[in-house]
């Protein structure tokens, strides 16, 4: 397999975008993403997006999007793995390069969730879950989530502060992003009084509803030895499932999916959990956080909810985790979040991350899951 | 929301909690699955869900899905029967504040949502405590 390097980037501000449709929030990160790698021609795109069919009514959108951003002919995919689906592009598309179908590809995410109420939104999130046995009876992914909560509580002591604490270290972070949508600062108090979600869930430990796309631009790493500018390589890629009902599991506080996916990546890029300086993980809530790096081997089984109270995580702390602010305050565009974690990686490996920049860091990781953990994409990312 | 076709199809499971049992490794599954996802066996019997067991997990849904709009807030657990099976259900007749991992519960058949005015009213097990 042939190395593969991000040469170009795009994003835009997230946020409740009411004047822009999908196709617009898509192309314009596309055209941006274009213009920093400096072409202007692409031999196939991947796009992510959960659910343009739910959210707007338009299912299709590999053609459509090829087609508005002045691409046709060339062959496009829609990829969907719920909330992962912008990671599985990733990995879609380095495979397309790393074997060497296709030298120059575009991976993009997008979504576009405010065309829908709030309910119909609710609902097009919900279908991640098993629709037949965890649906039917009222659950929602708040409260998939809680039950995950309850139980990591009760097994390792995880307090509510501790969940608290992660929301606002991503907010502390996200108020350094211009693009963020919830670009400011919150404190444990405004966590622990704002509105009850699903026990012990409360609304600031969700991530938001996020119109938004993504693009990045990937190719050989002998081409992109002869741009002008840092070459960031894919050197790990790892993707798994688990059983997409939480019930099923053996262990409900335990992500297998992210725990394989991750050791598929770090033996590919022959690292170690230590060798990684920074993260960007899927923190669609607080929770999320805490198992997700205990997964990925950041921290022992049942110590991640201490990894933040120690400010381990933090972006001057041992491990930073989500210097872009997180889905939590950047925003949950679903489709879109596992290519707006790569530009995170991309920016800080370049030494491009503006006031949030951490201090020379040369190998990243992404993580992006779906649903309540069926599905999980990892990637490690180096600067050469 | 389930047309006619697709509610019936899981009657079995919900009304009369059908269930299969591995003939290789012996483990129950529900619902039902054409290969066991423990041994990868394809030889099962029939059985039936053990009718009591214990809240592994639980929440309050507040904010609901908008069929479950008029019982917010209520409970949503993971139980584990005495037959080891693990299932997602609400908790009912059980004051918030007495629900606890551990707690004892059986399951009762009732009404889960209706389908708005002249919708399908939908049926299924619901877990109460078990005193």
């Amino acid at each position: 397999m042939r190395d593969v390097a991000v040469i170009g980037v795009g994003i835009t501000k997230w946020g409740e975008l009411w004047e822009k449709s999908l196709r617009d929030i898509f192309v314009e990160t596309a055209l941006l993403a274009l213009d920093d790698a400096g072409i202007d021609r692409i031999e196939s795109m991947y796009v992510g997006c959960m659910s343009s069919g739910l959210f707007v009514g338009q299912e299709h959108i590999a053609s459509l999007l090829a087609d508005y951003l002045g691409q046709t002919p060339v062959p496009s995919a829609r990829v969907e793995t719920a909330c992962a689906s912008g990671g599985l592009a990733l990995r879609l598309g380095y495979m397309e390069v790393a074997s060497g179908m296709s030298d120059v590809v575009l991976v993009g995410g997008v979504e576009k969730m405010t065309d829908v109420n709030g309910y119909e939104a609710t609902y097009a999130l919900g279908s991640a879950a098993d629709q037949e046995y965890e649906g039917y009876h009222g659950i929602t992914f708040p409260g998939l989530y809680a039950l995950i909560a309850r139980a990591h509580m009760e097994k390792y002591g995880t307090t509510r502060e501790q969940m608290a604490l992660v929301a606002v270290k991503n907010h502390k972070n996200g108020a350094k992003n211009p693009l963020a949508q919830f670009p400011f600062e919150i404190t444990v108090d405004s966590v622990l009084n704002s509105v009850m979600v699903a026990d012990p869930l409360r609304i600031l430990d969700c991530s938001p509803i996020t119109d938004g796309a993504a693009s990045v631009i990937i190719c050989p790493v002998e081409m992109a030895r002869k741009m002008k500018k840092p070459v960031i390589k894919v050197i790990g890629s790892g993707h798994a499932t688990d059983m997409i009902a939480l019930n099923q599991r053996k262990d409900m506080t335990w992500l297998e999916a992210t725990y394989q996916a991750g050791r598929q990546a770090y033996d590919m890029a022959d690292k170690r959990p230590e060798d990684i300086d920074l993260l960007e993980v899927h923190d669609c809530f607080t929770i999320a956080e805490i198992c997700v790096i205990e997964a990925l081997g950041m921290v022992e089984k049942g110590q991640g909810g201490k990894a933040v109270e120690d400010e381990l995580t933090y972006i001057e702390g041992k491990i930073p985790v989500n210097p872009s602010g997180g889905l939590k305050a950047k925003g949950h565009p679903v489709g879109a979040t596992g290519v707006a974690q790569v530009i995170e990686i991309v920016k800080q490996l370049s030494g491009d991350a503006g006031e949030r920049q951490l201090k020379d860091p040369r190998i990243g990781m992404t993580q992006n899951m779906g649903g309540s953990g069926g599905s999980t994409v990892v990637h490690i990312f180096e600067r050469e | 929301m389930p047309t006619p076709s697709r509610y019936w199809r899981e009657i079995p499971q919900r009304y009369r909690l059908e269930a299969q049992k591995c003939k290789n490794c012996g483990v129950v599954l529900f619902p039902p699955r054409l290969i066991c996802p423990e041994c990868k066996s394809r030889d099962f019997e029939d059985t039936k869900l053990a009718e009591k067991g214990k809240v592994l997990t639980y929440t309050i849904i507040r904010v609901p899905p908008h069929q479950f709009v008029d019982q917010a807030p209520f409970a949503v657990g993971i139980m584990e029967l005495d037959d080891g099976v693990k299932l997602t259900g609400q908790i009912v007749d059980c004051d918030f504040e007495d629900l606890k991992i551990g707690l004892r519960v059986k399951i009762e058949f009732r009404k889960i949502f209706e389908e708005g005015g002249s919708g399908i009213l939908c049926y299924g097990y619901k877990f109460v405590p078990d005193m």
